[in-house]
């Protein structure tokens, strides 16, 4: 048994070694940590765990933004409004500080009971929650604040409201601004990393994801309605584009998984919130020294050379 | 729970297709043309001005002066990192693509000359696999920010695209912001990107590079969205505008700046290139 697992950890490893091959993240300093990552992983996911990972991520006791801010964050100043037309509350953005420093914190943030969740409609932003979050960004270059994004949505919101006030376009240029900032930026999916809505504040320096955290190009119900036909296999199309955290740190999409306590962050916010601040504290201790110029030139290389083609 | 979107409404609601048209019958007025006969048109019914879907390699026809399009990254292919299967392979499905559009891929890059002006040229086609944005598209389109910057000219990009490739799992998400870095590298090199979006431009693609045009123009009719009117309609319940999502909408909203009919594209182009060349000449 032993044995079994340990050549599985092995095998796993040097998979990730040959990442590089990929164009992929920046693995060679991290397979130390990668190793303890995994040791705690112990196995590839089947596609049951893969679809565990999706339930957990979605677990309505999951702990949203708002909570950690709570646990991590003295000083919290919630800031409002995108200073044009609206207030969004699906995402919410302020200053704290974290372990001592000023940082700019944004993430979406979904309701607990029917009544929040109307209000936030459900973690779905609109082009407001965006233009606010840019707003935020902005602010954090400014004056030099590390920012930190925390990524929880289903996806953008999609109505005939959102789409006349320009999401697709919101999307776009908050990207845009995250690769023009000159400040350390962190970024952790902690629920659903779900689609345009999610990497619209995920361009970051270092993107982390939790445990059971997923990311996806789209939601697998919507995979399976266009792809199988029938939104009923979402299960199938989960386990076929892999939105789990170790896939996505095998292909170099994150670089870095964020341990949860054990059965989801939800049984014990506490702790999740206190690996949380321990894996953002360590991304942002490694960039406290990199210049500006050179922050912005390596996050972009680093988006830059996504993706696998012959 | 209650927050999950109910796509499978949508799957169980589809309308009837309507009796499959010809392609070359215009579907507003039902007009038919020849191949050659909308060719010569620029794909646009010479009856009643409806725009039809065209083919990369006739959009640079139109657009570049001729001979002058020399073509880049040809030869990239896309993989399977995920050995991605729904009903069929994903390898199955680029093989059939590329064997009935001819092209390697949903983009075409190359150097160009619009009216004597130098650009670089950066073309969507909708016909293979719906113009999706994997690795390939979103490392060509970079690829095509490069050429411009080293060669100091403008890029200008014509969209045509569902939004991101499923198939490529989270790594055709990742090229949103791959292309959004290569668009900002284009800009921090001092030069233009002139987005012309047409139908349809939606999804992923929208929500990245092609919105980021110093200018944006589109062309009539054109759908421009980030969610398509049916998912809109499925998921809200909401009443639709007669005009929701077009290009119509976008320019009343404020998102583009023209709305240019295609045979008044190339030039709308060539001024905007002049305007954006160093000394306007």
């Amino acid at each position: 048994m032993a044995t079994d697992h340990e050549l599985h950890l092995r095998d796993r490893l040097t998979r990730l070694r040959s990442l590089n091959l990929l164009g992929g993240a920046r693995l060679s300093g991290e397979l130390e940590k990668l190793q303890r990552q995994l040791d705690r992983i112990q196995s590839a996911p089947t596609d049951e765990e893969i679809w565990r990972s999706v339930e957990l991520a979605r677990h309505q006791d999951r702990p949203y933004t708002l909570d950690y801010v709570e646990r991590l964050l003295d000083d919290w100043v919630e800031l409002h409004g995108d200073r044009g037309r609206a207030d969004d509350a699906a995402l919410v953005v302020g200053l704290g500080r974290f372990n001592g420093r000023t940082i700019a914190l944004l993430g979406n943030q979904k309701g607990r009971d029917i009544k929040e969740r109307t209000h936030r409609n459900f973690g779905m932003a609109y082009p407001e929650g965006y233009r606010k979050a840019m707003r935020l960004m902005e602010l954090a270059d400014r004056h030099g604040f590390p920012l930190v994004s925390l990524v929880d949505i289903p996806g953008a919101y999609p109505g005939v409201a959102a789409e006349q006030h320009g999401q697709g376009g919101a999307i776009a240029r908050s990207q845009a601004v995250m690769a023009r900032l000159g400040v350390p930026t962190v970024a952790c999916v902690i629920g659903e990393g779900g689609s345009g809505g999610a990497i619209a504040t995920a361009l970051a320096d270092k993107v982390l994801m939790q445990e059971n955290a997923i990311y996806t190009v789209i939601s697998p119900e919507g995979c399976a309605a266009i792809l199988w036909r029938d939104a009923g296999e979402a299960k199938k199309a989960a386990a076929a584009f892999k939105p789990d955290a170790v896939h996505c740190l095998e292909l170099g999409v994150v670089d870095g998984i964020v341990p949860e306590p054990e059965g989801g962050a939800h049984t014990d916010p506490d702790a999740a919130a206190r690996f949380l601040g321990e894996s953002l504290q360590e991304a942002l201790d490694e960039l406290e020294s990199v210049a500006p110029d050179d922050l912005k030139r390596r996050r972009r290389a680093k988006f830059r050379s996504l993706g696998v083609y012959a | 729970m209650s927050s999950r979107i109910d796509v499978s409404i949508e799957h169980r609601n589809v309308p009837e297709p309507p009796g499959k048209q010809h392609p070359n019958t215009c579907p507003e007025c039902q007009s038919h043309y020849r191949d050659d006969e909308l060719e010569a048109a620029l794909w646009v019914c010479p009856h009643c001005g409806h725009h039809f879907p065209m083919r990369a390699r006739s959009r640079i026809a139109s657009l570049a002066d001729e001979g002058t399009f020399v073509e880049e990254a040809a030869d990239l292919r896309s993989e399977d990192p995920l050995q991605f299967f729904d009903l069929r392979p994903y390898t199955e499905r680029l093989a059939e693509a590329e064997m009935k559009t001819g092209l390697g891929e949903a983009i075409v890059i190359g150097q160009a000359s619009i009216d004597g002006k130098p650009c670089e040229l950066s073309v969507m086609d909708f016909a293979f696999m719906g113009g999706s944005m994997g690795s390939v598209v979103g490392e060509k389109f970079s690829r095509a920010c490069d050429s411009a910057a080293d060669r100091g000219v403008p890029l200008v990009s014509v969209t045509a695209s569902g939004g991101a490739r499923m198939q490529e799992g989270i790594l055709s998400l990742m090229q949103l912001p791959k292309t959004v870095c290569a668009v900002e590298d284009l800009h921090d090199s001092g030069q233009a990107l002139i987005s012309v979006m047409t139908h349809p431009t939606t999804a992923g693609v929208l929500a990245s590079f092609a919105s980021l045009g110093d200018v944006i123009v589109a062309e009539p009719g054109a759908l421009l969205a980030f969610t398509g009117p049916r998912v809109v309609q499925q998921t809200t319940r909401e009443k639709l505008p007669e005009d929701f999502g077009l290009a119509e909408q976008n320019l009343r909203f404020g998102h583009i700046d023209a709305i240019v009919p295609r045979p008044e594209l190339r030039p709308h182009l060539s001024r905007l290139l002049r305007l954006f060349s160093r000394n306007g000449d």
